[in-house]
């Protein structure tokens, strides 16, 4: 029940690599990583979410939060790397419609 | 009407670092129950975000020891979660929507960060109904088989506990 937050920075972009559990336990640190993030103008902030295991709504809320602060900075954010599992719940709340998800390559069945 | 097999109770406090116990736990059950890997993760979910949702707001404006109370009453067709806090009265019709929260031509300032937890568990889970007396509860059925008889009982087996 934990979640790593790791960060590279390379000419304006950042990856976020999110590992392990995004609840309402862990969403803080996440929350907290992530927004200074996009309230950089001009960043691109991609947060890759290869390794994440589960999410629920508290960590969708703070992509919400993370793409609003994006769009008043005028930074991008993008997701990637989401499993079925957590592509689906994106696609259930209509996330998929205003949020930047990359399609895997990996195809999972 | 299948008779209640089996019936689990926990009672954790209101915390977040609970939240992963509790849904480990009901994994657990649903995995030992025999359902498929994606109900699982359906009811992990669902339990969750019922408990998030205690943690969140619940005992806000309430000087009780912050407390949930999780059931868990397995059936031989289904399995019926209830979340239950002793947070004070909410008018429980307020809490129910129905509607996505998201839709695809509102603006990013439309957006909210929250309230997508009710609806969550209203799209994963077969049968849910949310009721209020010194708290609120929500029980949450997941049927083994969707096309599985007792789909149309609408009568719960949990009762609100009396304390």
């Amino acid at each position: 029940m934990n979640l790593s937050v790791n960060v590279q920075e390379e000419q304006g972009t950042a990856v976020v690599y999110l590992a392990g559990e995004v609840d309402v336990y862990t969403a803080p640190a996440l929350k907290e990583t992530l927004l200074p993030l996009t309230e950089q103008s001009s960043t691109t902030v991609i947060v890759n979410l290869s390794d994440v295991t589960y999410i629920d709504s508290t960590g969708l809320g703070i992509f919400i939060g993370a793409l609003k602060s994006s769009g008043k900075a005028g930074s991008k954010l993008k997701i990637t790397g989401a499993n079925v599992r957590v592509k689906r719940l994106f696609t259930i709340t209509g996330l998929n419609e205003v949020l930047d998800i990359e399609e895997d390559q990996r195809e999972e069945v | 009407m299948t008779r209640i097999s089996d019936f689990i109770e926990m009672k954790i406090p209101a915390k977040p670092e609970y939240v992963g116990v509790v849904r480990l736990t009901v994994s657990g059950i649903a995995n030992r129950l025999g359902y498929t890997y994606d109900d699982i993760e359906d009811i992990k979910i669902s339990v969750a975000e019922a408990c998030t949702n205690v943690v969140n707001h619940a005992y806000k404006e309430s000087s009780k020891e912050p407390v949930i109370l999780i059931t868990c009453g397995i059936f031989a067709d289904r399995m019926e979660v209830s979340v239950t806090d002793q947070g004070g009265a909410v008018d429980v019709n307020s809490l129910k929507n129905g509607e996505c929260p998201v839709q695809p031509d509102m603006v990013i300032e439309e957006l909210r960060e929250g309230g997508l937890g009710l609806f969550l568990i209203e799209t994963l889970m077969d049968k849910v109904e949310i009721s209020g007396d010194s708290g609120v509860m929500i029980v949450m059925t997941k049927f083994l088989q969707r096309d599985g008889v007792g789909q149309d009982d609408n009568r719960i087996s949990t009762e609100l506990p009396k304390q």
